[in-house]
């Protein structure tokens, strides 16, 4: 770079540090040996011993495994037993990071199906439904102190199953899944607060289906309103990630929680159609739009309760006076978290042009320092790609990419043989009408593009038919504001991204979905009250 | 012979403010007028006119809001005689002006009823409002045909949306006194959009359209499931059973409100 | 707004704080020469060093982390009952930490009062271990700038290889950046050959903004190093704060091609903590900074705790404090 103003000048006389500093050597000995009494040549093999200055590998640091231990095989929980399919059918469900089989999982068929929204039906009529409220929240309090008490286990199963990095897991879907159902826990016995003059009531047996990017989260997002609002559930989890679904009906039955209340049935897309058919009241649907609008084809006429959470291309905008450094970690965050497998990921990176340069630097500077690899080693930033689909949708997408135009940049990492992986990759030179631009990747691939006013930020964030999430970077006040106000997603990161809490409603406009999970909005979809309903429902 | 001939209403379309014709040209029968059958085309125009007047009216303060819908009860108010003579009566007409009054309050207050300010834990400002979902699109009901229209009506746009209502098919003249109602009060052009016409020919545009955000089925009959159907193709926030006069609630509003949950770090 | 030429003489710098131009009290124009100033967002800030710090470092990796922070490690006292005995002794650990490991390196410097240099020099001749004198002042820096540039002088003439300077910290958050910025330009003459340490005071800065500001505000005032704190105050150095600093210095190795150090001080004073401080100049600057010519650790008793730490890993059993020099 061109030394500009006053930095580029030569500081005086150099000091004695610099005329003595030496080129790096290999061996990582940069002083002279100067060291009196010291014996230089036991120093020096000592020293030998110690990787290369050139860089410094971090030995592995891999969480141990052996604080799960995994069953052969998992029936379908259903009435409070694990029961054998009446499919017959089964599966395996493996380690994304290396392909290992860990378990064999029933797929459940309508028949399956059936019996399980019968075993809820049957506890909520005969006696869910009517415990006292002030129980119900001790038995959602139960349930978050085990999540805590083995959150360890919880977490290692996780990254175990779907790849997600262990340090992601250990330190933000457990907490953030405990969390979640103290939080609604308390509000079982307060909902005459919540909904004042409304005599809420709750639905029935709510059908639950979650994706695969945050197995146990999203399982704590949908059980704990459910059950805190009077429901029983029966709930789907996504086909490559069920095992933590199942450890948590071992939690269920420590807590001893009633047979039926809740319930949960594995296998792959044709198991969630059953359960969209089913005698459910209510289908609370986490997952990509196009299944999205295809459940809400399906429950059309049919009256049933129904909140979506779907799809989203969130723009992550920074402006030119943004404090670029939190910024960028802020942008990394954003995408690279969860292998950018999260709805609401900043996929695409709105920079304001007088600073898209350094900004870009600064971003590319960052990714080479993202360790690509192990989910269970501690210092992984960037886990496995949950499945070989995944992984094909993302190459294919990032295809199109390079094809239409956008330049490529992905640090050099070196990615293992075995299992699903893809380097954390940054597209700049990006049109608004490319692909990348305009699909959900749903993987760790941020598209950069351009804008020159806040105007043209706000029109080109808004430029999608999704509006579940948006980030604003800058350090001017009111223009948050003015940005917020005019962005069209249900969640405005201002100066930060992918926040979550229980107590902060989460959801989207548009093609992103309807209705809230989290907060006091959160148990609305759960509920009927007198007077009319709300959309949906 | 009469001593004098009455000069006869013409009863048009209303779409971003003014009264069109039919673009197809067309009319049918209904309560002894011929009234504007609107075509697709029309639709498309309105949700056009719908979809221009948003922006502004969705930024317009609360305030404002609220003194333009108690404008449009002072105009129907005014209006009496003509409403009454095209709906159920006089009782009708001051249910409906009486309803637009109590929805007109409800604007600066929708935020503090439905909003929160959120204590999540970490060193975060997290607040949660709420905010028009866009475009809605109304299947008025049949009956009443005015106070079922404005209880439809009201609040969707209480709460900052625009509106395309499609009229009673068999009662349209009351929907079209309305218009007029509207068009002399404060109301920016566009907010409000309504088409008189044929239900079964219209409300498959409707609901299949990819400009409209939420519908509301209250007049759809049995059409409903198969809209609902259609209007899955953009994720339509659907409203079913709603109105018909008995319905005045603040979830008639929320129904069309999206909720906003902003965060900002709290740091020095 | 062209950029001004920019000249290091004081007589310069003097000349453009009084341009007529310049709206009252806006002494020094900084902003035109600087790449950004920008700011900081502490919660944002605060997050990634509290990731960083999460790093699980082992083994080999633990091994060469110590080993790097002893050859980093600036020994320090800095009492008013110092003694040349007291100094003495500190020399011998200084250049032998572990006398029952020859393998163990010696520290980069030792750092001393002014009036305990000339010890310090004579016990280190020929070592290879370095002498750093605090000066202009320390800690507060409230004396007149000439007082500062003749005890720089004088302990550079008795033999300091570095020198630690501290900023005037009142006309800093006053607003009086050129007075600053004035006597480390002075100090840096005065130096010579020596090495200069711009000490920030950090926890007297209030604002990780001001300490943005500060860290360039000395590195454009020809700081080789800049440092933290000088550890007389409570609060001295964290990981927020040096991640600031690290981040002002990599936009300037970014924007000219300079390179600077860095030195955290004051309450580092275990092995864990030195090794979070590595990770975080390692991820944040890369291989190249893991030098004791660009980094540095303040403190006093770290030392014996990497020691520890540095048996257990070649022994495999925890150790006592019993079987480490105090001094």
């Amino acid at each position: 770079m061109v030394p500009k103003g006053g930095w580029g000048i030569e500081m005086g006389p150099a000091s004695p540090h610099r005329a003595r500093r030496t080129a790096p050597s290999a061996a990582g000995s940069r002083e002279p040996a100067e060291r009196g009494a010291i014996d230089v040549s036991e120093l020096e093999k000592k020293r030998s011993s110690a990787p290369a200055l050139g860089g410094w590998d971090y030995a592995p640091a891999p969480e141990s495994r052996e604080v799960v231990s995994l069953r052969e095989r998992y029936g379908l929980f259903v009435g409070g037993e694990f029961v054998s399919p009446r499919s017959e059918a089964w599966y395996s469900t493996i380690s994304p990071a290396t392909e290992e089989p860990l378990a064999e999982v029933a797929e459940a068929g309508v028949e399956d199906v059936g019996a399980a929204v019968a075993s809820a039906r049957t506890a909520f009529e005969n006696g869910w439904s009517e415990i006292s409220p002030a129980e119900r929240a001790k038995y959602l309090f139960r349930i978050a102190r085990i999540l805590q008490e083995r959150s360890r286990e919880l977490a290692v199963l996780e990254s175990l199953n779907g790849g997600k990095p262990i340090k992601e897991s250990r330190d933000v879907d457990l907490p953030l899944a405990a969390a979640h159902f103290f939080y609604y826990a308390g509000w079982a016995d307060k909902l005459e607060y919540a909904f004042p003059n409304r005599r809420p009531r709750p639905l029935g047996v709510a059908g639950q289906i979650i994706p695969w990017n945050f197995p146990l989260l999203m399982l704590a997002w949908k059980i704990a309103p459910a059950l805190a609002a009077g429901n029983t559930v029966v709930l789907k989890p996504a086909e490559t990630t069920p095992l933590t679904a199942l450890l948590f009906c071992d939690l269920v039955r420590q807590a001893e929680l009633p047979p039926g209340v809740v319930n949960v049935v594995t296998g792959d897309g044709r198991t969630g159609a059953a359960l969209v058919q089913s005698d459910v009241d209510k289908i609370a649907f986490t997952g990509s739009t196009e299944v999205g609008k295809a459940i809400q084809r399906e429950l059309a006429g049919t009256g049933k309760h129904l909140t979506l959470e779907l799809g989203g291309k969130a723009a992550n905008i920074v402006f030119d006076d943004a404090a670029l450094d939190q910024a960028v970690e802020g942008i990394v965050n954003g995408i690279y978290f969860n292998q950018g497998h999260v709805c609401c990921a900043g996929s695409r990176l709105l920079v304001q042009e007088s600073i898209a340069e350094p900004l870009v630097e600064k971003l590319k500077r960052r990714l080479g320092t993202l360790r690509v690899g192990d989910p269970l080693d501690k210092n992984t930033d960037v886990g496995a790609i949950n499945s070989r689909p995944q992984l094909e949708k993302i190459r294919e997408l990032v295809a199109a990419g390079e094809a239409e135009g956008a330049e490529i940049y992905q640090p050099p990492c070196r990615l293992p043989e075995r299992g699903y992986w893809f380097a954390p990759t940054v597209f700049t030179n990006v049109a608004q009408s490319y692909r990348i631009a305009q699909e959900e990747i749903f993987g760790p691939v941020l598209s950069v593009l351009t804008f020159r006013t806040p105007e043209e930020a706000v029109e080109k964030a808004n430029n999608t038919p999704y509006g579940l999430s948006a980030g604003v970077w800058t350090e001017k006040g009111s223009r948050i504001l003015w940005m917020a106000q005019r962005l069209r997603a249900g969640v405005v990161w201002a100066n930060t991204f992918n926040r979550f809490d229980p107590a902060s409603p989460f959801g989207g406009y548009k093609e992103s979905g309807f209705g809230r999970e989290g907060g006091l909005h959160g148990l609305e979809p759960y509920l009927s009250f007198d007077g009319a309903e709300p959309f949906g429902g | 012979m009469p001593e004098r001939l009455p000069v006869r209403k013409t009863y048009k379309l209303f779409i971003g403010g003014e009264f069109p014709r039919s673009e197809s040209g067309r009319t049918y029968l209904a309560r002894g007028q011929n009234v504007a059958r609107a075509s697709r085309k029309d639709l498309r125009d309105a949700v056009r006119a719908a979809r221009a007047a948003f922006g502004k009216w969705s930024g317009a303060t609360a305030y404002n809001r609220g003194q333009v819908l108690y404008r449009i009860a002072e105009m129907m108010e005014s209006r009496r005689g003509e409403l009454a003579a095209t709906c159920g009566g006089e009782a009708e007409v001051s249910a409906a002006v009486d309803r637009m009054v109590w929805y007109a309050g409800w604007a600066d207050k929708l935020a503090q009823a439905l909003g929160s300010a959120n204590p999540v834990a970490g060193p975060y400002f997290n607040f949660t409002i709420p905010e028009p979902t866009g475009v809605v699109g109304i299947l008025a009901p049949e009956e009443p045909a005015l106070d079922g229209l404005v209880a439809r009506i009201a609040p969707a746009i209480v709460g900052g949306n625009t509106v395309v209502a499609v009229a009673p098919e068999a009662q349209p003249l009351a929907a079209i006194e309305l218009a007029e109602a509207l068009a002399t009060s404060d109301v920016p052009g566009g907010v409000v959009n309504i088409l008189t016409g044929q239900k079964e020919e219209l409300a498959p545009w409707l609901a299949s359209h990819m400009d409209i955000n939420a519908i509301d089925l209250a007049g759809a009959g049995g059409l409903a499931a198969e809209l609902e159907r259609a209007a899955a193709e953009n994720v339509k926030r659907v409203v079913r059973g709603g109105g018909g006069g008995g319905g005045q609630s603040l979830w008639e509003i929320s129904a069309f409100l999206e909720l906003k949950t902003v965060w900002h770090p709290i740091g020095a | 707004m062209g950029l001004i030429p920019f000249a290091r003489t004081p007589d310069y710098t003097r000349l453009v704080a009084k341009a007529p131009a310049l709206p009252a009290g806006f002494e020094l124009p900084l902003e035109p020469r600087l790449p950004r100033i920008g700011s900081v967002d502490a919660v944002a800030l605060e997050a990634r060093a509290a990731e960083l710090a999460k790093r699980s470092i082992k083994r080999e990796a633990k091994v060469f982390a110590l080993e790097l922070a002893i050859r980093m490690m600036d020994l320090t006292t800095l009492e008013g009952a110092d003694t040349p005995g007291k100094v003495a002794a500190l020399a011998s650990k200084a250049v032998r930490p572990d006398p029952t490991d020859p393998g163990i390196p010696s520290v980069a410097a030792l750092c001393v009062y002014p009036n305990l240099v000339p010890t310090a020099v004579e016990r280190l001749r020929g070592t290879g271990v370095r002498v750093a004198s605090v000066a202009t002042a320390f800690p507060s820096g409230q004396t007149p700038t000439d007082v500062k540039i003749a005890e720089v002088r004088a302990v550079v003439e008795f033999g300091a290889d570095e020198v630690d300077m501290v900023i005037d910290r009142g006309a800093f958050l006053s607003g009086r950046y050129a007075k600053v910025y004035d006597e480390i330009v002075q100090v840096k003459e005065a130096c010579g050959e020596a090495h200069l340490k711009v000490i920030l005071e950090t926890g007297e800065l209030g604002t990780y903004d001001n300490v943005r500001r500060a860290s360039l505000l000395a590195i454009a005032a020809g700081a080789d190093f800049v440092k933290t704190s000088t550890g007389k105050l409570p609060s001295a150095a964290t990981l927020p704060v040096t991640l600031v600093m690290l981040e002002a210095i990599r936009d300037v190795h970014e924007e000219t091609g300079r390179m600077v150090g860095l030195k955290p001080a004051g309450g580092i004073r275990v092995a864990k903590q030195a090794v979070q401080y590595l990770v975080q100049l390692y991820e944040t600057l890369g291989s190249e900074w893991l030098t004791p010519e660009l980094y540095r650790l303040g403190a006093s008793s770290l030392l014996n705790d990497v020691l520890m730490q540095l048996r257990k890993e070649r022994t495999g059993s925890y150790q006592s404090p019993d079987y480490f020099t105090v001094d």
